[in-house]
């Protein structure tokens, strides 16, 4: 009998060879495909005799969300707490964007810009924009600050704490590279360090600076990717953040290093506790909003979220999926890529026979903005119902009161990470310890 | 606010101090929509180094600050003049866009950091990473720039009229650099390049944009090998 290797499996193999055959890293789509301790991992408790349950359909249970109320004039009013992480015009298609746009803007949330600039698509179509601030600065223009309906200061991904960005030459056409005064066709490095501060004194100069240019109107995000949470979540409330972003290890990107997709950062669900903790004992949680990213795909996975004291979440991945990403009806040409129907990675090569993830016009038209959009307001509506339907079980009237004592864990490290008993015990592993 | 108050025709400066107003006044005096029409020109008096003056001006409008100021003054200036009579601390003129930024002093860190278009003089010596990341902005320094300077840049032209520290343009992109004085190190992917009548011709007209007397024969020109544009593997240590 055959016996693979739990060492050396055939995935492990594999990447040995193509390492030595080609002499450079893998670079990748998406995120980590590991299992870790995710939302799977914890239930909710719903009512019964000990809790009043609402009654679905005809109670309500609100979803509104506000974004940013500390300092800033004009806060978002979302009307779900289901947001759109931000995503590259360079990584995403300009009808991409739109899509984005058109479906955020249907059921009453934002979108995010990325890497890359504003484009006319994305500011057309959202409602609500955010617009992100990276270290590349690319296209970073005060006209579209202020036409932005919030800005995001980017630190850092869950898919790559502490890493650059990556666009390959094959995506850099005349109108990205124009967007970011690049030459065509190079592969563009985005920095991984702001070119004009470094530490949290500067943050907090650099905040007050983009409030000043935009005269205190907009909520100033901050996003980092999870790794020393804590710390990094009460040093970007203490900077003056109006809303922190989180993103756990899980959270997609365009392009990176599967070395660094897979084994860098912590999961979301081990950060999200840690950035609760850390608002609660500034204070400021619930004034400082929470949005949280990575791996959410499902109305499970928000009132997981909401429960442990998010805000807000944000997704990458499934609104792409949602446009078209990794379709069925495509498995032929995913096929000829040497990929299949869900397991297409290969954002970074530009070439997405579904259209989203790439520069290609022939490929790009293939994505129906009007219809891509509806497609991503049902996704969106229905994460909504479901954490809508798991909150009235718990007898909540608004997501936002569902809370950790509605949640047990399925496994020890579950419990642990999210501070939530083990199920059928009282058990919470690790009480006691940041 | 008696001290943000001009007279309707605008032939005298308008004064603003800010020992007595707030940056976040003065700020917005400045962003207002009819600024131009109501004071062209501008006197900022007593800065002490406060962070963020003059921050993210649309119009054409001369700023003087006279002192020192802290970080990213003049940041995202488009279409402005200012100048500061003084020192600036770091990301002086950052990201601007277009319009006119004087330093008379010294400049700190990441002087001009990421700037698409305009002007920045700074008649003194700059700092580390001195038009990093600069996308088309022009900058022309009368004494040295620290290490890093020109890093990643993209676009535009630095004149370093003396001396620049290590890494001079490292992995820099299309940025065209021009130092008179000694260049200690030059950074990955940095290379001399000849100068020709062109690089003279634009050199001079930016010795003399900047108002600063200096003869281009003397300078030696900078900028991409562009060996590292595309991933190859033999280039792997240079990254
Ligand atoms: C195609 C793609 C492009 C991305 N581009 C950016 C970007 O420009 N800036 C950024 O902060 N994050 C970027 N991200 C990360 C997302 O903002 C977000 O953190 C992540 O997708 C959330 O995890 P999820 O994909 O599991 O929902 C990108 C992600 C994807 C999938």
């Amino acid at each position: 009998m055959l016996r693979e290797s739990a060492t050396f499996d055939r995935a492990t193999i594999a990447e040995i060879q193509r390492a030595a055959e080609t002499g450079i890293y893998d670079i990748r789509g998406g995120g980590a495909k590991r299992r870790v301790p995710h939302f799977d991992d914890l239930l909710f408790l719903g009512a019964s005799m000990s809790r009043y349950p609402l009654e679905g359909y005809r109670e309500r249970c609100d979803t509104d969300v506000v974004l940013g109320d500390r300092h800033a004039t004009y806060p978002l009013h979302l009307s779900t707490p289901v947001t759109i992480a931000g995503m590259s015009f360079g990584a995403l298609s300009g009808r991409a964007k739109e899509a984005l746009g058109r479906g955020a803007s249907e059921v009453g949330t934002s979108t995010t810009t990325g890497d890359g600039g504003m484009t006319p698509e994305e500011r057309g179509q959202s409602k609500h924009l955010v617009y992100q601030y990276l270290p590349s600065r690319y296209g970073m223009n005060p006209d579209h600050l202020r036409a932005a309906d919030a800005i995001e200061v980017v630190l850092g991904q869950g898919a790559k704490p502490g890493g650059g960005g990556m666009l390959l030459g094959q995506k850099i056409t005349e109108r990205v590279a124009g967007m970011r005064t690049l030459p065509m066709g190079v592969d563009q490095r985005s920095a991984c360090r702001h070119p004009d501060w470094t530490g949290p004194d500067d943050l907090e100069i650099k905040i007050g600076e983009l409030r000043e240019i935009t005269d205190w109107e907009k909520p100033i995000y901050v996003k980092i990717g999870a790794s020393r949470t804590y710390y990094d979540v009460k040093l970007a409330a203490k900077a003056g953040a109006d809303v922190i972003v989180l993103d756990g290890m899980q959270g997609g990107t365009a392009a990176t290093q599967d070395v660094f997709i897979e084994h860098v950062g912590i999961p979301t669900l081990a950060a999200l506790p840690q950035a609760v903790q850390a608002l609660q004992e500034e204070g400021l949680h619930r004034q400082v909003q929470l949005v949280v990213s990575g791996g959410i795909r499902n109305g499970a996975d928000v009132a997981k979220c909401m429960a442990l004291g998010a805000d807000a979440v944000a997704i990458g991945t499934a609104a792409l999926v949602a446009l078209g990403d990794n379709s069925p009806h495509l498995d032929e040409e995913y096929r000829a890529l040497g990929s299949a129907a869900g397991f297409y990675d290969d954002w970074q090569a530009g070439r997405d026979p579904a259209g989203i993830t790439t520069q290609d016009d022939e490929l790009a038209a293939r994505l129906d903005p009007v219809a891509g959009g509806r497609r991503l307001a049902n996704l969106i509506r229905v994460m909504t119902m479901e954490a809508q339907v798991i909150a009235r079980a718990c007898g909540k009237a608004h997501l936002h009161s569902l809370e950790p004592e509605d949640l047990v864990a399925l496994t020890i490290e579950a419990a642990a990470m999210a501070r939530v008993p083990l199920a059928g015990t009282s058990w919470i592993p690790g009480q006691g310890g940041l | 606010m008696a001290a943000l108050s001009t007279s309707d025709v605008a032939v005298e400066p308008a004064v603003v101090d800010l020992s007595f107003t707030g940056v976040r006044e003065l700020n917005a005096a400045l962003h207002a929509p009819d600024v131009a029409d109501k004071a062209s020109a501008w006197r900022v008096t007593s800065p002490a180094g406060r962070h963020s003056i003059a921050v993210g001006l649309d119009a054409e409008v001369d700023v003087r600050i006279e002192g020192h100021v802290g970080y990213y003054c003049a940041g995202m200036n488009q279409l402005a003049t200012v100048t500061v009579e003084g020192n600036a601390g770091v990301g002086v003129a950052e990201n601007m866009m277009s319009g006119t930024v004087r330093v008379r002093g010294n400049a700190s860190q990441s002087a001009g950091a990421t700037a698409h278009g305009g002007l920045l003089v700074v008649e003194g010596s700059a700092s580390a990473r001195c038009g990093i990341s600069m996308k088309g902005v022009d900058i022309v320094v009368g004494g040295d720039v620290g290490h890093m300077s020109a890093f990643m840049g993209q676009a535009g032209r630095l004149v370093v009229c003396g001396d620049a520290g290590d890494a001079l343009g490292d992995s820099v992109y299309e940025a065209r650099i021009y130092v008179a004085g000694a260049v200690k190190s030059l950074g990955a992917d940095c290379v001399e390049k000849e100068v020709r009548p062109e690089h003279l011709a634009e050199l001079a007209g930016l010795l003399h944009a900047a108002g600063i007397d200096a003869d281009a024969t003397s300078f030696r020109r900078y900028g991409s090998a562009r060996r590292l544009y595309n991933f190859h593997v033999d280039n792997a240590s240079a990254y």
